[in-house]
This record gives structure tokens, sequence and C-alpha cells, in this order.
């Protein structure tokens, strides 16, 4: 027997994928750009002590300072690196 | 346009190094990774946002790994799964109370699963068909707003809507396998 697709079943399931909610969709939408920018501030922090100092010391102010901007993925993967 | 790749050209062009393309990836299986946060494992708000951003992570590192392209659909279920089953776990051992009891219910998954294949069948239909029927369902507007935005008269929103269900149900009974039993 097929399935009998009437508009009671058709509009359940269209309301179950419902849009999520925009800032995390943003947000992983970033992930590429913010992984090329983790990788080099892991790698500079690893070459200059005086960096990963500050980083250790006041990590979103350290990122600010040096021009990065300190977003949630970042800060995140960051302070479990270095904390 | 990258919305019309299949799942395999995507992930490919996303290993590959494609921004665009991996917006379009994130895209595809947001609302999936979340309907299975919130619906199948009724996370809370914040640990589903938790859970949500590390499949992408894990998603985007690991594309590599994935053995078979054109499945990336059913990693990422996998991986949502796991990673919801996770963040319970911690709840509870960081919460114990009766609220944190968890069942998960096949019905749930069967019903998101459902959903996916009518949202792939609803893309088939035209832009203005996808555009009224997501506002209406999925977004829960009124005919009012609908009307206010897509600029349309107010009392063809109802008609325009059993038009794209009719539709749809064409779509999907062309693509029904006969094997499927019915729930009705």
């Amino acid at each position: 027997m097929s399935r009998i697709y009437n508009e009671e079943w058709l509009g359940q399931r269209l309301r179950i994928l419902r849009p999520a909610p925009q800032g995390w969709v943003r947000a992983a939408q970033e992930l590429p750009s913010a992984r090329r920018s983790l990788d080099e501030i892991v790698a500079r922090a690893e070459a200059d002590l005086e960096f990963r100092t500050a980083l250790i010391a006041d990590l979103e102010a350290a990122l600010q300072g040096e021009g990065y901007e300190p977003k949630p993925q970042i800060v995140g993967e960051l302070r479990r690196r270095f904390s | 346009m990258l919305e019309a790749l299949t799942d395999a050209e995507l992930v490919q062009r996303c290993r590959a190094g494609d921004s665009e393309a991996w917006n379009t990836l994130v895209e595809r299986f947001s609302r999936y990774v979340y309907a299975i946060c919130v619906k199948g494992f009724r996370l809370r708000e914040e640990d589903a946002e938790d859970v949500f951003q590390d499949v992408f992570t894990r998603v985007y590192t690991h594309l590599d790994k994935l053995r078979d392209d054109a499945a990336v659909r059913p990693w990422i279920a996998q991986l949502t799964r796991r990673l919801c089953l996770d963040s319970i776990a911690r709840s509870s051992k960081e919460q114990p109370a009766p609220e944190q009891d968890f069942e998960e219910s096949s019905d749930d998954f069967a019903e998101i699963e459902d959903a996916f294949a009518v949202r792939e069948a609803v893309t088939t239909l035209g832009e203005a068909c996808q555009e009224i029927l997501d506002r209406f369902f999925a977004q829960d507007q009124s005919y009012r707003t609908i009307s206010a935005e897509l600029d349309l008269p107010a009392g063809t929103i109802a008609s325009r809507i059993a038009r794209c269900l009719r539709k749809l149900r064409e779509e999907l009974e062309g693509r029904s396998e006969p094997s499927r039993e019915s729930r009705e």
C-alpha cells in the first residue's frame, strides 16, 4: 500500500523542520573562517611567548589588541587550549 | 546554483574549500539538526545550541573521513544523535532531576525523516510554493503577515496554500515507493 499524503499529514511534516535560530546558522557558516583565524592565532601563540602570555592573561583583550574579532567559537576553543 | 547540487557534490566542494558550498551545506541541514535536537531529544535551547555548533564543527573538521559523500545526511543524523545523548548524559550528571528522564521515541525520528523528504519534494515546486508553505507551516506566519510580506491579496493566501499542497501531494505520490506502508 502506498502512503496517503493528505493535507493534515503534509502540514504536520512541514511544521517539523522549523528554521534554526539565525545566529546559530551564521556561526556554523563562519566556521571555516573561524578555523583559519584559530590556526593562525595558535601558530602565533606557539611562536611568540609575549602573545601567548597576553592570551592567558586576558584572552579577549589580547585578541582585540591584535586585530582578531573575538568570535565565541574562537574564544571557546582558545580557552580550552590555553587555560 | 549550489542549492541544486546533490549532497555528494556539495560535500566534494566543501572538501575543496569552497566556502559558499559550506554555507549551502549548513543551510541544507540546519533545520534537520535542529529538529533532531529539539523534537527528537527535546533538548533545552542552550543545550541544543551547543550540540548544533558541535555537530557542524565536527562535520567541517571530519569531512575528509566521510567514506561515502552521498551518505552525508545519515552521518550528520548519527553524529547529532550521539552528541544529543552525550549532552543528556552530562546534564543528568550535573543536575539529576526527574524531568531529566528521556525516552527516545522512534516515531519522532521517523517523522523527522519524513519531514526531510517532504522538504526535498517542496524544493521541486518552484519558489512561490516553497516560500508560502515555509512561511505558513514552518514559520507559523499568519495569512495577514504572508500577505503583507509577499505583497499578495490576503484573500488568496489560503487558496495558494491549498494549491501548493496539492502540487506537493502529486509530487510525493509520484515518488512514493509501493513498499512503504500507509500510516493513515
